[in-house]
């Protein structure tokens, strides 16, 4: 009988699978950090493709690019998508449902898809960021990167703000005298940090991971540069691809023990974790945190 | 709006312009979407999908239960989960530089094996070929199947198996009268859900396969890429319509399904 009060296998069977996911799993990853330190020509070790990372001239601008795209999504988005989920919260709660739609919607539709028919809509983008003096910066990807990060941030605040009375709060402010530019700023931002630094990081994740929109719009961010440096020199490439994997994990990890204390609903989700590649009005659970108003 | 410009806007014109374009009205592009030659893609696409959404969902299954009974606090499970997470939706590129330098032509293991063994597993260039897109994609599935799995496996409640052993059911009957039958629609929609993951990818694809165009992400790029040269203008639109056909017909599976789920799961 004691083998029902367990939840999940026996110990032994339970870590000798583990053992065999973590060696799948591991093995690539480590044979990344041994091949990019490998001297393919010569034989022995060099660190020769960790330091092209700066001094490629290349490579070392895709990464000021891709850096820049990151942060300016981040910003972008934040300003996008803080006011307006506040505002839908407090004013018109009717269109919560529409905007969670719209802004899950980005994970339904395929970015070859958005790229395919993005073409026309691009050509007046760049008309106008070459009005504003910008031209044919790789910057007019942060307009689409920021609807392709839409539903992995909206989840983020959206969880942050379920947390917290949004409304007793505003209205404190307001009534105290604070303007909206106040309340939202002195007293909503500082209640939903962490919400914010989640959907800040997944957004900065997913920048930097990008390859197919900027390949066939045909911009140079770090991604098409590891791929068109790859043919030549592979261990360059390898030493790039684990670099932002690692970038990638260190934030999603930091996250996640940072979000695993802020937490006050006591639920079990984890900020990055649950599902976030599935619409939260598809995925099989509802989500807890008390956002799953029907 | 910037939703409407930039996401709604873009799938309206591929519908559109799959059939009108330039002043015309055409279905050839349609039409050319049942070549033999756009079918065998069509095919190998399903395939590699089909396949690696299966091993995905078994092994990602499997992986999920063994991290489920670690508390979700626990640094192991968070470890575990957010690897998953990056393997999963962040890797593209750099999972197939990953088997570049594990199993590619020069890579550690294929080294090692050659050296320890003698023999060269990579010399007839398989990995940059259906068998390798397989592997890949397999690599990222799994991880993605923890993470859409994960939470239902933790709908299950302790109170129900415990109302199954207090009624003297076996670990073995509760499993397969109990556990089985709740978490198969989950399962399902999971698998669809990998399946229209790796349908739709293309950045692991197109830094991986070397030449040719055997999957359909790879068949659009290079109707796009050379779409004057070819005169076959419009031809992506077609494709990226098929695409959104096939991706819309498994979401709306998955959503039965989960409907199905969140009955018991409220």
């Amino acid at each position: 009988m004691s083998a029902m009060t367990r939840k999940g296998p026996h110990p032994a069977l339970r870590w000798s699978l583990l053992a065999l996911f973590g060696i799948f799993f591991l093995t690539p990853l480590l044979s990344m950090a041994d091949f990019s330190t490998r001297n393919l020509i010569q034989g022995g070790r060099t660190g020769q493709a960790w330091k092209n990372l700066f001094q490629d001239d290349a490579l070392y601008s895709a990464i000021l690019i891709s850096l820049g795209l990151a942060l300016f999504t981040v910003v972008l988005m934040l300003l996008v998508l803080v006011p307006t989920m506040i505002w839908v919260r407090l004013r018109t709660p009717w269109a919560k449902g529409m905007m969670e739609f719209l802004c899950l919607l980005p994970l339904t539709i395929p970015a070859l898809v958005i790229v395919v028919g993005l073409k026309g809509v691009y050509d007046w983008v760049t008309y106008f960021l070459s009005y504003v003096g910008l031209g044919e910066s790789a910057l007019a990807l942060t307009f689409v990167y920021v609807v392709l990060v839409l539903p992995y941030s909206y989840r983020a605040l959206d969880s942050a703000m379920s947390a917290i009375d949004l409304k007793t709060l505003s209205e404190a402010a307001r009534s105290l005298g604070a303007s909206w530019t106040t309340t939202i700023m002195r007293v909503v931002v500082p209640n939903i940090w962490s919400g914010i630094l989640s959907a800040s990081f997944i957004a900065i994740a997913v920048v930097l991971g990008e390859y197919t929109i900027a390949s066939l719009m045909g911009y140079t961010t770090l991604q098409v540069q590891i791929v068109a440096i790859g043919k030549a020199d592979g261990t360059t490439s390898v030493a790039a691809s684990l670099a932002v994997l690692l970038l990638g994990f260190v934030l999603l990890m930091v996250l996640s023990l940072f979000g695993g204390r802020g937490r006050r609903t006591g639920a079990t989700e984890d900020p990055v974790a649950p599902a976030p590649s599935v619409p939260a009005s598809l995925s099989p659970r509802p989500q807890p945190g008390g956002n799953n108003h029907p | 709006m910037l939703v409407l410009i930039f996401l709604v806007i873009p799938t309206i014109s591929v519908v559109i312009g799959s059939v009108y374009l330039d002043g015309a009205f055409s279905f050839g592009r349609i039409g050319a979407l049942f070549d033999a030659a756009s079918l065998r893609t069509l095919r190998t696409s399903v395939v590699l999908s089909g396949v690696t959404a299966l091993v995905g969902a078994v092994l990602g299954a499997v992986l999920a239960w063994l991290i489920v009974s670690s508390p979700p606090t626990s640094v192991f499970r968070r470890l575990v989960v957010s690897l998953s997470s990056v393997l999963a939706q962040f890797g593209g590129v750099a999972l197939a530089f990953a088997f570049i330098a594990t199993i590619g032509f020069q890579g550690v293991v294929t080294l090692w094996v050659k050296d320890h063994l003698g023999l060269n597993f990579a010399s007839s260039g398989w990995l940059y070929e259906l068998p390798g897109l397989i592997l890949v994609y397999t690599y990222f599935q799994i991880p993605l199947m923890v993470i859409v799995f994960l939470p239902a496996l933790e709908g299950l409640r302790e109170e129900w198996r415990e109302a199954a052993v207090s009624l003297g059911a076996t670990r073995w009957q509760y499993l397969r009268e109990v556990a089985f039958p709740l978490l198969t629609p989950a399962f399902l929609g999971s698998t669809l859900l990998l399946f229209a993951n790796a349908f739709a990818a293309y950045a692991t694809a197109a830094a991986l396969v070397s030449q040719g165009n055997p999957i359909v992400p790879l068949l659009i790029k290079n109707a796009l890429t050379s779409e004057v040269v070819l005169g076959q203008a419009g031809f992506g639109y077609a494709l990226a319509l098929e695409m959104v056909f096939v991706v819309a017909l498994v979401m709306i599976a998955y959503n039965l399904l989960v409907r199905r789920t969140s009955r018991w799961l409220q």
